[in-house]
């Protein structure tokens, strides 16, 4: 038994050497295919908005499958990657997309993990695109990582100015311990919300915990205005439940996370009042929606990556974007080469987007200065566009 | 009275979930008992139930798809015991202890591979998740109904160990292993019997622990598992009233540290009560005093 | 069978080559392959693969050699990724990793200080101080965990240092502690190493450490704990004394570990820290062997190989060019988890049993291997025989048995009687050989 073991695996040791040697290639394109590499989780605390994510990018793949550089027509492959919501794991997965020679990446959902593999892209100098991820430390200290994104201090800020101005005075303010991405933006809303003379009760909750009961409870029990928890979807999907068995009372604030369909199917039902920063409005661009939505019908698999049913989520709209920003910077490139992508990525502007025009400033980042608004119709289940947001 | 109002919410939560830590709980401290195994794998079981009526709920009603969960959760156990653990019985205990944490790594996987990482909702059973209000607080039937269920499957357990021909074989079987099979018992059957209640009110739990919190991950069982697991020790492992005892303390109090403002360290907490009850009095609340023989 | 014998000196030579071939490989490896290469996968497996087959030799000094089911893993490599971390990071960078907290309470870094002052030296120096530190600190945590913990059995061991790990994971991420550990937010911009022959230099001495002292009288008084506890308090160890010892050495490592990790990566972040990641090291040393160090070895770079790099086409949908619909995300795991059962199950010995490697060893493999080729037909052979005649023989008793059941049937249908059953013997069972 430990003979055929041993056997075993030395023998896969040496086929996949072979398979390894075999598909070779050091350059961006191979061929007639270009290579365009997908960093997004498929699995952990992240999965679902990260598969959201890469439904857009698919999409885009299949919208527009080929690009055309110089005079020559080339085919745009995916090679998509799990970075499994793990800072430990992004790291290796990151050099997996570089390995297999990929002129560009994006992603990813969740800030953490591009964080983290930010310095893989570094020292291969292959450029990066962020879609969704809006820690400002992304893009900070990384020349070669940009995004397409609004950012922490800004969402943070809208959604405090948007509290202000319907007269909430007072925020219960939830996030979750360990995740930088909740933290954050509770932390900019504090100092924005503060600064404009409101008052907030901060708490967080621990990893995998899926009981809220106590942290609806603390809300009332302070007697907050609003109960602002601009966390993941998993908890999101638990914190509506207790919110309705408890009665909270409150609207409940949250940021771009929370734009997700699975919210919305949630909240179907009951009497809360859930109001969400975003980047896209379904339905602002009519011919996007009925496309996507099409080829979900089409696609078992998109349709179960997607929830279960076509209703959009803001993120697969921004893949969609980071898509095509993909392909515009490959054609302004006019080459293949991460390195001339690079090169090319600054100046780029990029308009005719479903999610607004992209241009990028000193840092890497987009240009962005307004947010949507966007509420729940919770007897539907849809949302609803309320007003477009700025932070001034 | 304006402690008791502004408390209540908190009880009240503690008090569900430490019924449902309870039903869970039982199944550690029984599996324990007689094979002196931390089933690490237990949680998993649990919540494996809550994946599958989540996708039985489609093809069939209500009743019988809580029916065919519990009958899942039974044979998913007994055939994890009969894999996973009886060819090890007689290796060392470390080598069954891996194979439990094999076991759960593998249903996780598993669950990942199947749901896509993706977080599912439980069905809502219409009954369970009514709002009720309670003198100043509001709350879900689920809530009401967990701790008198809890209480009668585990007085009809009691009933079952101490009044019956199996729960005889299972206290013998506890006590002394060896001895016991020279006696004639059927070890294997007593086991068998031991994951079947186990499994079943870890089933019965899922339904009232998912019916509450209502999203299901592969990660779902994990911390559940663990401090249900916590809640057998403390009640006294081997004893299936000290679990239920521990489960209500740790879910209440777990409670009441969130109300407190402690939020950072409510789970930390539950592990801060197991060390603090292993160092001074490590067979907990009910627990018999355990003599190694050379 | 020939057996290759060396002489202790030639074995001196041949390690020291070993080493040095490998320190070159990792070197020129670093250094020779591009970023872009599809073999620079190689790199990064052999990095971490280095990291993890010296956590897991750690771990394994605790649960194969002194037989202390730990758990804690995790949180010692935590706390030792935090410690390197938090004192490496440049002043300058403060501000900005620190951006929550004003730039945090600490504003210097030990690394800058030292090639400051030493030049490349300290660089190096200003590295091995923090990792050297980590580990340090996380010895004196484990001595104080160990006091109460330590007494404890088996399991209660295991799930209270579980615990442990799971409250010093709460602790790193509380908001009060944020200018040190910056709360819930990932550490980055610390010094880390340019090559990969750091990582695997520190590792390979660390494991030789390890080597030397499992194999010394501490070693011995460790593996008569683990045979049994009693018969060795009898022979005058002292079990606690020697416990604690093995607790804080193996802790020291993890921490070290844990400071590798924290370089490896880049960033640091307390979430990662889980017990899922104590139950992956604890299957990389069943996977080699528990009570094996090379064991260890071999099943963390396996491990780190497999899950990192040749079934991750299992996930993406084409693997070994075959294409199934099968191969989604996720299935990589499912598959590696059951190879875990599987080697759990059916070959509890791991790859290397309690078996080390030796040069000797090897080499008698070696010469040995014509003369086995040549001899496994024949071999085979016997055995295939064995095995059907075995089958025969077992058919044989069937079907005599079923003769025997008809006749005896057949008789007491006619009204025969066999014979007078001894009442006497009615319950006593008789045990069957071989069950």
């Amino acid at each position: 038994m430990k003979k055929v073991l041993a056997l075993t695996l030395s023998l896969l040791m040496v086929l996949t050497f072979c398979v390894g040697c075999g598909g070779g290639s050091d350059s961006g394109a191979d061929g007639d295919t270009i290579k365009i590499g997908v960093f997004e989780p498929a699995s952990g605390d992240n999965g679902a908005g990260g598969k959201q994510e890469t439904l857009g990018i698919q999409y885009g793949n299949k919208v527009q499958p080929t690009v055309t550089i110089g005079d020559k027509e080339y085919n745009v492959e995916l090679e998509i990657v799990d970075n499994e919501s793990d800072n430990s794991k992004a790291v290796t997965a990151a050099q997996n997309l570089v390995s297999s020679g990929v002129s560009m990446v994006l992603g990813s959902y969740g800030s953490a993990v591009s964080i983290a593999a930010a310095d893989t892209f570094h020292e291969a100098g292959v450029p990066a695109i962020g879609v969704t991820c809006t820690n400002p430390q992304v893009t900070a200290d990384c020349d070669e990582y940009f995004r397409i994104c609004f950012l922490d201090p800004f969402q943070g800020t809208v959604l405090a100015n948007y509290a202000w101005e319907s007269g909430m005075k007072k925020a219960y303010c939830l996030s979750k311990l360990g995740d930088d991405y909740s933290v954050g933006l509770v932390n900019y809303f504090k100092k924005a919300f503060t600064a404009l003379g409101g008052e907030v009760v901060e708490e967080q909750f621990p990893d995998k915990n899926t009981d809220f009961t106590s942290y609806v409870a603390n809300a009332k029990k302070k007697g907050c205005d609003v109960f602002y928890s601009p966390v993941s979807i998993e908890a999101a999907v638990n914190i509506i439940d207790q919110a309705k068995a408890q009665k909270i009372g409150m609207p409940i604030l949250a940021g771009d996370t929370w734009d997700s369909n699975m919210v919305t199917a949630a909240a179907k039902g009951t009497d809360l009042d859930i109001v969400v920063t975003t980047f896209y409005q379904e339905g602002g661009n009519p011919e996007f929606d009925e496309g996507i939505k099409a080829w979900m019908e089409e696609d078992s698999d998109a349709l179960t990556n997607n929830g279960g049913n076509t209703d959009l989520a803001a993120v697969t709209a921004m893949g969609y974007d980071a898509y095509m920003v993909a392909l515009e910077a490959l054609k302004a490139a006019g080459s293949a080469d991460p390195a001339d992508v690079l090169a090319a990525l600054p100046s780029l502007e990029v308009k005719g987007l479903v999610c607004g025009d992209v241009t990028f400033n000193e840092t890497g980042d987009a240009n962005k200065t307004e947010a949507f608004v966007k509420k729940c119709n919770c007897e539907k289940g849809v949302w609803e566009f309320v007003k477009k947001q700025s932070a001034n | 009275m304006s402690l008791i109002s502004s408390w209540l919410p908190y009880i009240l939560a503690g008090i569900a979930i430490g019924g449902q830590y309870a039903l869970i709980a039982i199944g550690y401290t029984m599996v324990y008992g007689i094979l002196r195994l931390i089933n690490f794998a237990h949680g998993d079981v649990f919540m494996w139930s809550g994946l599958i009526m989540v996708y039985l709920i489609t093809v069939m009603p209500l009743w019988l798809s809580i029916i065919c969960v519990i009958i899942f959760a039974i044979v998913l156990g007994t055939t994890i015991e009969k894999v996973a653990y009886r060819p090890l019985r007689t290796a060392p205990r470390m080598s069954i202890m891996i194979s439990a944490i094999g076991v759960s790594y593998l249903l996780q996987n598993v669950a990942l591979y199947i749901t896509g990482g993706l977080t599912k909702t439980y069905p809502s059973i219409s009954w369970l998740q009514k709002t009720v209000d309670i003198g100043p607080a509001t709350t879900k039937m689920v809530t009401l109904i967990t701790p008198i269920l809890t209480i009668v499957l585990v007085v009809g357990l009691v009933m079952l160990i101490n009044h019956t021909k199996i729960g005889m074989a299972m206290r013998a079987v506890s006590r002394d292993f060896e001895t016991s099979s020279l006696m004639g018992i059927d070890i294997n059957r007593v086991i068998t019997v031991t994951f079947v209640i186990g499994c079943g009110l870890a089933a019965i739990g899922s339904v009232l622990f998912f019916s509450n919190y209502t999203g299901i991950n592969p990660m779902s069982g994990a911390m559940p598992g663990l401090k249900a697991f916590v809640a057998a020790v403390f009640g006294g492992i081997g004893s299936v009233p000290g679990a239920v005892v521990g489960a209500f303390i740790i879910g209440i109090c777990e409670n009441i540290i969130k109300g407190a403002g402690w939020t950072t360290f409510s789970d930390a907490f539950t592990f801060v009560l197991l060390i603090v009850i292993l160092m001074v009095k490590p067979t907990g609340l009910f627990g018999e005093k355990n003599i190694d023989k050379v | 069978m020939a057996r290759v014998t060396l002489n202790k000196k030639t074995k001196l030579v041949l390690s020291f080559l070993g080493i040095a071939l490998i320190l070159l490989g990792s070197y020129l490896a670093d250094e020779m392959i591009p970023a872009s290469s599809n073999m620079r996968m190689f790199v990064t497996v052999l990095e971490k693969g280095a990291i993890y087959a010296l956590v897991a030799v750690s771990m394994n000094l605790l649960n194969g050699f002194t037989g202390l089911f730990s758990l804690g893993q995790a949180g010692f490599m935590l706390i030792g990724a935090y410690t390197y971390a938090i004192f490496t990071i440049p002043a300058a960078k403060h501000a900005d990793v620190y951006m929550y907290f004003d730039g945090g309470a600490i504003q210097w870094s030990i690394e800058e200080a030292l090639s400051g002052s030493l030049g490349i030296v300290g660089h190096y120096l200003g590295m091995l101080i923090p990792i050297i530190g980590a580990g340090l600190l996380v010895a004196l945590i484990a001595y104080l965990i160990g006091i109460p913990v330590l007494r404890l059995k088996s399991d209660y061991l295991a799930i209270a240092t579980l615990g442990f790990a799971e409250i010093l994971k709460a602790f790193f991420q509380w908001n009060t502690l944020g200018p040190i550990t910056n709360g819930s937010n990932v550490l980055r911009k610390y010094a880390t190493y340019d090559n990969s022959i750091f990582v695997v230099l520190i590792a390979l001495i660390s494991i030789a450490f390890i080597m030397l002292l499992i194999n010394s009288t501490y070693g011995r008084a460790f593996k008569a704990i683990r045979d049994d506890e009693i018969a060795a308090e009898a022979m005058g160890v002292n079990l606690f004394k020697h416990k604690e010892l093995a607790f804080v050495i193996s802790s020291f490592f993890a921490g070290v570990g844990g400071a590798l990790l924290a370089m490896f990566q880049g960033t640091i972040a307390a979430t990662p820290f889980t017990t899922t990641m104590t139950y992956e090291i604890l299957l990389i040393v069943v996977i080699g062997g528990i009570g094996s160090v090379t064991g260890s070895i071999i099943g963390a770079f396996l491990f780190t190989a497999c899950s990192e790099w040749w079934l991750r086409g299992l996930d993406a949908g084409t693997w070994l060019g075959i294409t199934s619909e099968w191969f989604r995300p996720g299935f990589r795991k499912v598959v590696f988890a059951v190879i875990i059962m599987l080697i759990v199950l059916f070959a509890a010995q791991g790859i290397m049993g309690t078996k080390e490697f030796s040069w000797e060893g090897l080499l008698s493999w070696f010469k040995n291997l014509p003369a086995n080729l040549k001899a496994a037909p024949a071999k085979n052979k016997a055995k295939a025989q064995a095995k059907k005649e075995a089958k025969a023989r077992d058919k044989a008793a069937k079907a005599q048995a079923k003769e025997d059941k008809a006749n005896s049937a057949a008789k007491a249908a006619s009204g025969e009687k066999l014979f007078e059953p001894l009442p006497v013997y009615d319950h006593v069972v008789v045990f069957k050989e071989g069950k």
